[in-house]
């Protein structure tokens, strides 16, 4: 069992402890630096990006955060998880932990009427395609080379073209990201295998 | 195949908003200082529930006009409300984009028997109740979020503990019940009886829940909080106070750190002056918002 701590400032962090206890993990919602201590990996939920920014701002935990995943702590972030751990976000007013060499345009695909869900194909994950729910969703426009890109949107004419082909869920060393919430299904494999690149038993790239 | 306003993407984006506030705004430079503060979106509106409250008349949609600026100046969510009842009014706002309607009592309603069936709809709807049958017929509707309705612009938190009490202390009773009680107690609250299974399987409402109508303090909304609330709206508290700026980014913090006094304490130190507000019993029962709505 591991103990995994969920940001708990704001967004859909209780969707991520749900997942987290049926799969017997002890879980700390993460409101302060002082939350932090002994976690063995840590989940950045979907929410406003903002929201968070100002938060973590005000409560020091940018440099909390940056100086463990520098030092190797695992980090999976969801949709306003992944912008905060990108390298670049256009537009934001907020530093981010820079912890995935990723640019990232939010909210790209419009507005939420724009929002969407669709099967998408994981391979990490197994031939089962995994159902992506994309809220206000942001989209990866370029990823570095220390970068494994785990899934891509489909090319297809219902796809919107700002999105279509781009990276959805990304890794990197211990850091994973993706564009969508995996949260918000009944689906466990994507926290599972955020689990074992906790336990070690997933080589980092 | 991809598809667009599904259940989960509709309910999906209130659970985004949890453990956030929204706040109402009035212009673009509000909606930003709102959006600095924390806000995890804005209600954008022709005037905030107090004035609507002090203009009298028939109080409408927001002109589209300042929708759509207030929508370019921040990049959160950005809400608008329209009449109980008014279809065409929903399909303004949904044409322009907006990311959330209200069906909302504290506009003066287009329709008294009936309110708008927000399935038709691709945008989600957040509607306002005061007890559990309210929330499960407008779930019943469409509605992919409930808000209590309180007593908007009176900066009075004293209704919305009541209807989060009533709907909270009903679930509540629903879970003790055995499964063949149900179905009277569907018709008793005058609710699907689907909902009301799954309301009691799931020991909460199937959609997000929020606390609205009276907000003023941080620790209005901590006390939201503490009886169930997912998160907070707040009309008139904030851009009718002394502060808005620290008022503002107060009662995000004390919604975040609801179980901590220490923290609201902090937090509520020399924010000046609340919203003067209203004793909700010296209300005419014209007067009063919360009873809108069927």
């Amino acid at each position: 069992m591991a103990r995994i701590g969920v940001l708990a400032l704001q967004g859909d962090f209780l969707e991520h402890e749900v997942a987290l206890r049926h799969l017997g993990q002890e879980v700390v919602q993460v409101r302060t630096v002082a939350h932090l201590d002994g976690i063995d990996g840590l989940i950045i939920p979907g929410g406003e990006s903002t929201t968070f920014g100002r938060l973590m701002s005000d409560l020091g935990l940018y440099r909390a955060l940056a100086d463990m995943i520098a030092a190797g702590l695992p980090v999976w972030g969801t949709c306003a998880g992944l912008i905060l751990l990108a390298r670049h976000v256009l537009d934001l007013s907020y530093p981010t932990l820079a912890a995935l060499d990723i640019v990232v345009d939010r909210n790209a695909y419009g507005r939420q009427v724009d929002s969407f869900e669709m099967d998408v194909q994981v391979p990490v994950l197994g031939p089962e395609p995994f159902r992506a729910i994309f809220i206000r969703a942001p989209v990866i426009q370029a990823v570095g080379e220390g970068v494994e890109v785990l899934a891509r949107l489909p090319q297809g004419e219902d796809v919107p073209r700002v999105g279509a082909g781009t990276p959805i869920a990304v890794c990197q060393g211990r850091v994973l990201g993706t564009t969508f919430h995996p949260e918000l299904t009944q689906d466990l494999r994507f926290h599972r295998h955020f689990l074992e690149l906790v336990a070690g038993r997933v080589a980092p790239i | 195949m991809l598809e667009r306003g599904t259940i989960a993407v509709k309910r999906g984006l209130a659970q985004m908003l949890k453990g956030g506030v929204i706040m109402d705004v009035v212009t673009p430079e509000q909606a930003k200082i709102a959006e600095e503060a924390g806000a995890c979106a804005v209600m954008a509106l022709e005037r905030v529930p107090a004035d609507i409250r002090a203009a009298g008349g028939v109080a409408r949609m927001a002109d589209p006009e300042r929708i759509i600026k207030i929508m370019d100046a921040v990049s959160i969510p950005v809400m608008a409300k329209c009449r109980i009842g008014h279809i065409v009014e929903a399909q303004v706002l949904e044409a322009i984009g907006v990311d959330f309607i209200d069906e909302s009592e504290v506009l003066t309603p287009a329709d008294e028997s009936h309110h708008i069936n927000k399935w038709a709809f691709k945008v989600p709807f957040v509607c306002g109740a005061r007890d559990l049958g309210e929330a499960l017929r407008r779930i019943g509707e469409g509605a992919a979020m409930i808000r209590t309705k309180g007593e908007a612009g009176t900066g009075n938190i004293v209704e919305a503990v009541r209807h989060m009490r009533a709907i909270m202390d009903h679930i509540r009773k629903l879970q003790n019940m055995p499964e063949e009680e149900l179905m009277a107690e569907a018709k008793a609250l005058g609710a699907p009886y689907e909902l009301v299974k799954e309301t009691a399987r799931l020991g909460r409402l199937p959609v997000v829940n929020f606390a609205a109508g009276g907000v003023a303090t941080p620790a209005d909304a901590a006390l939201m909080m503490l009886l169930g609330a997912d998160g907070v709206f707040v009309g008139s508290g904030i851009f009718k106070s002394d502060d808005p700026e620290r008022r503002a980014a107060a009662i995000v913090k004390a919604v975040t750190f609801y179980q901590d006094p220490a923290v609201i304490a902090q937090v509520s130190r020399g924010l000046g002056e609340a919203m003067r507000g209203i004793d909700v019993r010296t209300l005419a029962p014209e007067e009063r918002l919360a009873v809108r709505g069927w």
